[in-house]
């Protein structure tokens, strides 16, 4: 069911801009870039049970390196401004891991939470009070993204630009999770301990998967900036970084294209009902947020995908098992 | 010199005791069985020596190594492996990807990323199996098996890294008669292999695959020695015997 669920979803994302105007174009470009992001806290968390409330920083960051190098420097070219983005969350990954997952024994889940929560709250806090980051107001008119001498602005462009590199990072996470690393992944979500006891280095593990994860969220960063012209504070925050581990937890986690369910339905709902009922919608997004995680806590994926699916296998396929056991036993 | 020497072991939790100058050593290719009383401090020595607790005095040497401060996988990857008392097979995994996950355990990082090993690991992975009675059960999940299957998984994880001692806590617990000869069949022939600690309570079990045994009482080591010495012995049979 989930190869299916990932070809509909990509046959559908690459089709949606002939049947769509300019502006839900850039609506669903946007959409693509948080699906990046979300993509990125469902491999630490869905793959990995590390749980992360500093996904912002690492997007907001990037984007603001994004920004300073088109401001400052004049580059725009994607070919250097992404890669930099990429480092950017890369590092900042590495740091933050390195401070909060390293160490003799393994760190518990709620010291990593609130490590990063406070990361992301420290860092939006900062780029509210640093001048030379444009205080309050961030960083506006950034120039146009670039490649060679085609400038791409927001669009159709943008949009297959965002959808490429999005097919690219999906099918990388998938070989990612589907690998042995991934089955050393997902010991390390059903029982840290005892992975820890087969002899795995669970603190590099955990640094090394947060590092790819921090280095989506900076893609997602660098992209973003270059979307919306502008990058400010709230990129940092709190906020964001909650509503990426919503967008998670409401699609389903472990499954990756969970989590880019999320990020659509949550969108698209939000961008609909903030048009009709523009008072109340945080209020019904709240509530049906709550209704999906207490009543489906598998997520709305969990209505096409099995929790047996889901965990997959990493071995061979089970009849191959089977014949193997045959000839080998047999006299 | 000795595989394993643990001297001195003192283990506190808050005013409680559990262990107070206690030790044992195990030769290469030792069985060794470690009995006593419900609360004598046989689960936590295991523990200390396994690192899932920090002896708070003591010293522990594994292949001429001081491993008392070594987080437990480098325990592991020194050639030290451990069975706990409580089954924790990973049971949403298959029975085939558990063994996997333990068989690849001391692989380089990169080596799993690019999934390099997966293929060669098959035969090992099958054979292991084989050996424990499992072969058959390769494509379920683990947590599919009976109480007595899950636990021959874990000692075939525990011994998929091919370590130098194996630390067995109560493999037989909660297992039927039939069960209990089965896994008794089943670890002798991994006296090639290698050295083995073994909690257990069931003596008989004990008396057939054990060289040697250490007897624990209220954290204290009572005696040691072979099986004929231990039975002989008026300390354990004051201490112990009399109690069971």
């Amino acid at each position: 069911m989930l190869p299916a669920l990932e070809i509909l979803a990509l046959v559908v994302f690459a089709l949606l801009p002939l049947g769509i105007n300019d502006y839900l174009t850039v609506f669903f470009t946007r959409v693509l870039i948080l699906v990046l992001l979300s993509i990125g806290f469902d491999l630490i968390w869905g793959f990995a049970g590390i749980m992360s409330f500093g996904q912002a920083v690492l997007f907001g960051s990037a984007g603001y390196a994004a920004a300073l190098l088109a401001r400052d420097l004049g580059v725009t070219s994607a070919l250097l401004v992404l890669p930099a983005a990429i480092g950017m969350g890369l590092l900042l990954a590495l740091l933050i891991g390195a401070f909060l997952l390293l160490g003799r024994n393994s760190t518990g889940l709620v010291f990593v939470a609130l490590g990063t929560l406070t990361a992301s709250y420290t860092a939006e806090r900062l780029a509210r009070g640093w001048y030379y980051l444009g205080g309050q107001n961030g960083i506006p008119s950034i120039p146009s993204l670039t490649l060679g001498s085609y400038e791409i602005d927001e669009g159709p462009v943008f949009y297959y630009l965002a959808l490429g590199i999005l097919v690219v990072v999906y099918v990388l996470c998938r070989l990612l999770v589907r690998s042995q690393f991934g089955l050393a992944l997902a010991g390390l979500r059903e029982q840290e301990t005892r992975v820890a006891f087969l002899g795995y280095r669970v603190p590099h593990l955990k640094l090394i998967v947060f590092a790819c994860s921090g280095a989506i969220s900076g893609l997602a960063g660098g992209l973003y900036c270059f979307h919306e012209g502008f990058v400010w504070p709230s990129m940092l925050g709190v906020v964001l970084s909650t509503q990426v581990v919503l967008y998670a937890l409401f699609g389903g986690v472990g499954t990756l294209i969970g989590a880019a369910l999320g990020v659509v339905v949550i969108e698209m709902l939000g961008f609909w009902l903030s048009e009709s009922y523009q008072k109340i919608w945080p209020i019904i997004l709240g509530m049906l947020l709550l209704l999906v995680i207490m009543f489906r806590p598998t997520g709305l994926i969990g209505l096409f995908v099995s929790e047996r699916e889901r965990i997959g296998q990493f071995g061979r396929p089970a009849k191959r098992r089977r014949d193997a056991v045959a000839r080998h036993v047999a006299p | 010199m000795s595989l394993l020497e643990a001297r001195g072991i003192v283990k506190t939790f808050g005013k409680l005791t559990a262990l107070d100058d206690a030790g044992l050593t195990v030769e290469e290719g030792e069985f060794h069985g470690l009995i006593g009383p419900n609360g004598s401090g046989k689960s936590t020595l295991m523990k200390c020596i396994a690192g899932a607790e920090a002896p708070t005095a003591g010293t522990i040497r594994f292949a001429g190594r001081d491993i008392g401060r070594a987080a437990p996988a480098e325990r592991a990857r020194a050639g030290l492996s451990i069975k706990f008392q409580i089954t924790s097979v990973l049971p949403a995994l298959t029975v085939y990807d558990n063994v996997l996950l333990a068989l690849q355990a001391h692989s380089p990082l990169w080596s799993l990323i690019l999934s390099r090993t997966r293929r060669a690991w098959d035969v090992r992975v099958m054979q292991t199996l084989e050996q424990f009675r499992l072969a058959d059960r390769a494509a379920d999940q683990a947590a599919a098996l009976s109480h007595g299957q899950q636990q021959w998984l874990e000692i075939a994880m525990a011994l998929a890294s091919e370590p130098r001692l194996l630390l067995l806590d109560e493999p037989t617990g909660g297992m039927s008669l039939q069960e209990r000869r089965i896994t008794g069949e089943l670890l002798l022939p991994i006296k090639q292999r290698c050295s083995l600690i073994i909690v257990e309570h069931d003596l008989d079990f004990i008396r057939d695959i054990c060289d040697r045994l250490t007897v624990l009482d209220q954290g204290k080591v009572i005696e040691c020695g072979t099986i004929e010495q231990i039975q002989a012995s008026e300390k354990v049979q004051g201490a112990y015997l009399t109690r069971v």
